[in-house]
Parts: structure tokens; sequence; C-alpha cells
């Protein structure tokens, strides 16, 4: 489980890496998307992984932390989520109005003669 | 603090978010409705803050802490408010003022939702102040973030596009670098909150203190980024020379929100109590600084417009601040936030001025003729005419006064208050074991500093003595530049607001040093945070 999720971190992390260099702003955003799936389950990663555990108390249980998965990370995740769409929402929009004011999709408004 | 007054606090944050939301709704056409909103709800949050400023430095050690939902710290997310952020609070709200008066009889028509923009940057500014948690922490730079990009677009136009796709991509890679950060201090800690981490630093075992340390190196690229520490900062000239007046102005105090993360957690959480990892990352801040100094003295050379200098301002700024954070003594600290105060304001007023100089010629012209273009429908254009209101008398007099003032400011000249900043710097670095001790060995990041310091303050005379020759005295065949008095209020606010500084600079000074005392010395905070104090 580990190492599947080390695996798809690293994977998401590197090709998001790897498009952002790249000159057009579809990459770019691609790029962001990626990167941000990863720093999510990194996120996820950091609550430990206890198999089958509900992140909330049983009735009566004593509070072991072995019983019940970290809830903290998955909240961080979800608000992660949430916001990283509305910026990469944005971002788009900001794309959109680049791509009509300059006539092309590279970053730097026209590429590099 | 008792009943009502308890909940001051959460007013900054509240407060705009309210009126920002109620904004959204109205018209775009109602807008001397939203100026007046505006108008009072930041005099709202001037009057707060100015208040919640007396308390803090009232109460001696003791500070506000807000419990959100009257949770216990452990659970809940605290606001803090110390000498600091009540400090911050104040001047952000006198930058918002600034830009908001000065963009009623232009630039609020040149785009959609300038108001409501304006009150959610504010809110994001006031809450990242407040707030005593490192996850609400990256809510809250989100959320200024956010309206940032709204507010460096705001007049629309080929340069501000261009020039907002690389700022809005730096700062969502910064951001998530900020959430892997964050996300490893919760996985060694487990706890997000300031104070309890410091309070767990000096405890962690050994074996998880390289994660803490990473954790906190790739959170601090993320504030230094924001901060435009070199070779993070160079996304800032291009974007604050494009963007709208207004927003450059409000834009000069988001850049001390990267110094603000930066100061306040290097303090408490590797302050000397941090046991093996007391003054982490202390070095690598001030060689930060001190070539962000140098690069931005370069910058300030090589510009030939006054937008760019404005920028390349906001770097040497930058620059001295995250240098003397990363000395890590109590009196340079002192010395600092008089100057992150005098810079803020000479920046802010000197972001406004430019416009106003640069109006009667040609290239201005020009932007804003693609800016109608881009944006407006042709309506504005009658408008403008008359927009300016009343023409004040003996203009060039009055930009050349204010022109003088900001070059002073930002080159730390007597008798203004950057001058006071810089010598309580220059004192501190100089007497590390402090003024009655005698003479005490300066270490060599110390005489850096000083010799940065001292040369980036030459080459901002040289950089403004060379533009006010060609923009204010050689240019005598151009058309004066018809300013409208309520364009120039605001420079002059923020300038008088620093001569006030001067003229008061004992007490101001005292303020600082007793904000840089509590800071070096946070334990008692921490046990307040923790609701273990008195």
């Amino acid at each position: 489980m580990e190492l599947i999720l080390a695996l798809a971190i690293g994977v998401l992390g590197g090709s998001g890496v790897w498009l952002l260099m790249r000159p057009r702003t579809f990459q770019l955003i691609i790029g962001l998307s990626l990167l941000s799936y990863a720093v999510n389950l990194f996120i996820f990663s950091m609550g430990r992984f206890p198999i089958g555990a509900p992140p909330i108390l049983e009735p009566g249980s004593s509070g072991d932390p072995a019983t019940f998965a970290d809830p903290l990370p998955q909240s961080l995740v979800l608000t992660a989520i949430v916001i990283g769409f509305a910026t990469t929402a944005l971002f788009l929009v900001v794309m959109l109005a680049a791509r009509g004011l300059t006539g092309g999709d590279h970053v730097d408004g026209r590429p590099p003669r | 603090m008792t009943g009502w007054q308890q909940h001051l606090m959460v007013l900054p944050i509240a407060l705009p978010l309210i009126v920002g939301a109620m904004m959204i709704a109205l018209d775009e056409q109602r807008s001397r409705l939203k100026a007046a909103m505006g108008i009072a709800s930041i005099l709202v949050m001037l009057g707060v803050g100015i208040a919640l400023a007396l308390q803090a430095h009232a109460g001696g050690t003791a500070i506000g802490v807000y419990r959100l939902g009257n949770w216990p710290t452990s659970f809940g997310i605290v606001l803090m408010l110390d000498r600091l952020s009540a400090l911050l609070l104040v001047l952000t709200s006198l930058l918002g003022l600034a830009a908001l008066l000065y963009a009623l009889p232009r630039w609020q028509r040149m785009g959609a939702h300038f108001h409501a923009l304006l009150q959610f940057q504010l809110m994001g500014l006031n809450g990242a102040f407040l707030t005593g948690d490192l996850f609400n922490l990256f809510v809250f730079f989100e959320v200024l973030l956010a309206a940032s990009y709204g507010l460096a677009l705001h007049g629309s136009g080929v340069a501000r596009v261009k020039a907002g796709l690389h700022y809005i991509s730096i700062n969502l890679a910064a951001s998530l670098l900020f959430l892997i950060g964050v996300s490893m201090i919760y996985g060694v800690a487990g706890t997000l909150n300031m104070a309890d981490l410091a309070a767990r630093i000096p405890s962690m075992p050994a074996a998880n203190r390289p994660l803490l340390e990473a954790g906190a190196a790739i959170l601090g690229i993320a504030f230094l980024a924001k901060a435009a520490m070199w070779p993070l900062g160079f996304w800032l000239m291009p974007t604050y020379a494009a963007a709208s007046p207004p927003s450059a102005a409000i834009f000069s105090m988001m850049s001390k929100v990267g110094i603000y993360a930066v100061l306040r957690l290097v303090l408490l959480l590797f302050g000397p109590e941090a046991g093996a990892s007391a003054g982490f990352g202390g070095t690598w801040v001030m060689a930060g600084g001190i070539a962000t100094i140098a690069f931005g003295a370069v910058s300030v050379l090589a510009t030939q417009d006054l937008p760019r200098l404005a920028g390349a301002s906001v770097l040497i700024s930058s620059g001295t601040l995250l240098a003397a954070v990363g000395a890590g003594q109590a009196a340079v600290t002192g010395g600092a936030l008089f100057y992150l105060v005098s810079s803020a304001l000479a920046i802010g007023a000197f972001f406004l001025l430019v416009e106003l100089l640069e109006r009667g010629r040609e290239v201005g012209a020009d932007v804003l003729a693609v800016t109608l273009e881009a944006f407006g429908d042709g309506e504005e254009e009658d408008v403008e005419d008359d927009a300016a209101g009343v023409p004040i008398p003996a203009t060039m007099a009055v930009l050349g006064a204010c022109f003088l003032c900001c070059a002073l400011l930002l080159a730390g000249l007597p008798p203004l208050p950057g001058f006071i900043a810089k010598f309580a710097m220059l004192t501190g670095i100089l007497n590390p074991a402090g003024l009655s001790e005698g003479p005490a060995l300066v270490p060599p990041g110390g005489w850096a500093l000083l010799i940065a310091l001292i040369v980036s303050g030459f080459a901002t005379v040289v950089a403004m003595a060379r533009a006010g020759i060609r923009n204010i005295w050689a240019a005598s065949d151009r058309a004066v530049p018809r300013v409208g008095a309520i364009e120039i209020a605001p420079v002059l606010l923020l300038l008088f607001v620093c001569l006030g500084m001067t003229a008061a600079a004992g007490p101001v000074m005292r303020y600082m040093q007793a904000t840089a005392a509590a800071l070096h010395a946070p334990q008692e905070m921490v046990q307040q945070v923790l609701g273990r104090g008195p």
C-alpha cells in the first residue's frame, strides 16, 4: 500500500513538474492539476494508513489511536481540493483572456525567436 | 478584555468578508454606494486596528486569544493578537484606504468588482496577520492571493494579463509547496497550531527533527517566494509595474505578508528553546536577504521607467527585512519593524505617485488607451476629463515634493523615518550585545548586511535623483498632468503618516522594540495561547 501510494505521488508529481516547465498554457494548467493531485495524496498520507479504520470514535471506545484514522489530514485534503479547484478555474479564465489578447497559447505571449 | 471587546479581534476578518459579499450582490453601476461602503468598512477596520494596537501595547505581555467556536486550543482554530499583528492591521487598513481613495475618480470604473476584490484582499491580509494556525494561514493566503489575482488584472490589457499569467502560476506552485510543508509538519509534530508547535518542538526526538526541518524549509520557500527573495522573486517587478496603481499600492503590503510569516515562524518555532533546531534557517534567510538587496540595487539602477523603479524598491525593502530577520537579534528586529512600516507606506505612496507623474507622458496615455479599448465601451471617455475632480494648484510643485519625500524614505535619508529605521538596524548590528555592553565582536553576516544596507541606500539615491531630474526638472516642455485633489490626497495621507512617525519617533520606536522583544521571547505567548497562562 505504501509503495503504491509513494509511486502514485512520485509519478503524478514528476509529470506535473515536467509539464510545468513546458511553454504552452494548456501544459501548464495540466501540470498544476497533476501536482495538486500529488500534493493532496501526500497530505492524505501524512495521517498514516490504518486500513479499514473509520475517522470517527466508536461509541464507548477509549480513543486508542490504532483503532481510528486521523480525521484532520482528511479535512485538510478536502479544503485543499476545494481551494485548488477554485484557483484552477480562475487560472483557466486568465489563460482564456491571455489567449484572446495575445492570440497565442505561449506562456510569454509569443514564442521566443 | 470582557464582553463585546473580546469579539473586536474577529472584526477585521468578518467585516470585509460581509461587506465584500454584499458588494458582489450590488449592480456594477452603483459604484458610489460601493465606494461609500468600502470607505466605511476600511475606516472601521482602521479604528479597530488602532484600538487593538493600543490595547496590545497597554497589556504588556498579555496577548489577545480568540478561540473560534470556543473550542480548546488543541482542537479548534485560534486567532491571536499581539503587538505585531495589531501594527500590521493598522498598516493594512491605511494602505487599503489610500488605494480605495485613489481609485475613486478613475480606476474603479476600469474593471469589474474593484471594491469587492479590495475588501477580500484586506480580509485575507488581516486574517493572515491574526491567525495562530498554520493551515488557517494557508486558507487566508489563498483568500488574499485569489483577490490579488483579480486586482493584478484590474483594468485588463495585454501587459497585465501576461504578467498576471506568470504571477498566478508562480503563486499556485508556491501554494502547493505551502501544503507540502504544512502536511509534513503535521505528520511529524501532530499539530498545526503555532503555539502548540513551539511547545512541542523542544521535546521532539532527534529522529524526527530532519523531517520537521525539511517541512519548515519547504514552507519557508513558499513564504520567501511571496516575499520575493532572490532567486524566487523574478515575478515581482513585471507584475507590480503592470498592475493598476491602486492595486500596486495594496500589493506593497502583500509582499510583507511573506516576511511576516517568516518572522513569526522563525522566532516562534526555532527560537533559542528549540533545542537542536534552534536558529534553523536564520543564515539562509539572511544570505537570501542580502542577495535580494544586491539584486534590488542593481535593478533600481538599471530600470528606466518609474513603475519598474517602484517594483525594484519593493525588492530592496523585502531583502532588507529578510536579512534583518535572519540576523536574529531583538534590536535589529525592532529597527526592521520600523523599516517595514515606513517602507510599506513609502512604496504604496510611490506607486500612486508614479501614475500621476506618468500621466502627462505619451507612454501612460498609450496604456490607458489600450485599457479603455480592451475593457471600456467608450462610455468612460467622456467621464475622463472631469473625473479627476478639482485640479490642485501648483501641481508640479506638489508632485515634486511628494516625490522628494518618497525618495528620502526609500533611500533612508534623514529626517524621514527611513533613516531612523536604518539607523536603528545598524545600531543593532554593530552592538550585538546591547549598547551598554560596550564593543563586541560583530559577526561577518552583520558586516555584509551593513554594507548591503549602505550600498542599496546609495543606489536608491542615485536612481531616484535620476528619475526625479528626468520626470520633474527636465521635462518643462510637456503638459502639466491634471491631478485631482482626491487623487493626491491618499499620497499625502501616506506621507503624512510617515512624517508623523518622524515626529513621534520615540514612542513608535518603543512600540517596535517592545514588539521585537516579545517576538524574541515567545514562551509567554505560547502559554497564553495554550490556555495555561494567567
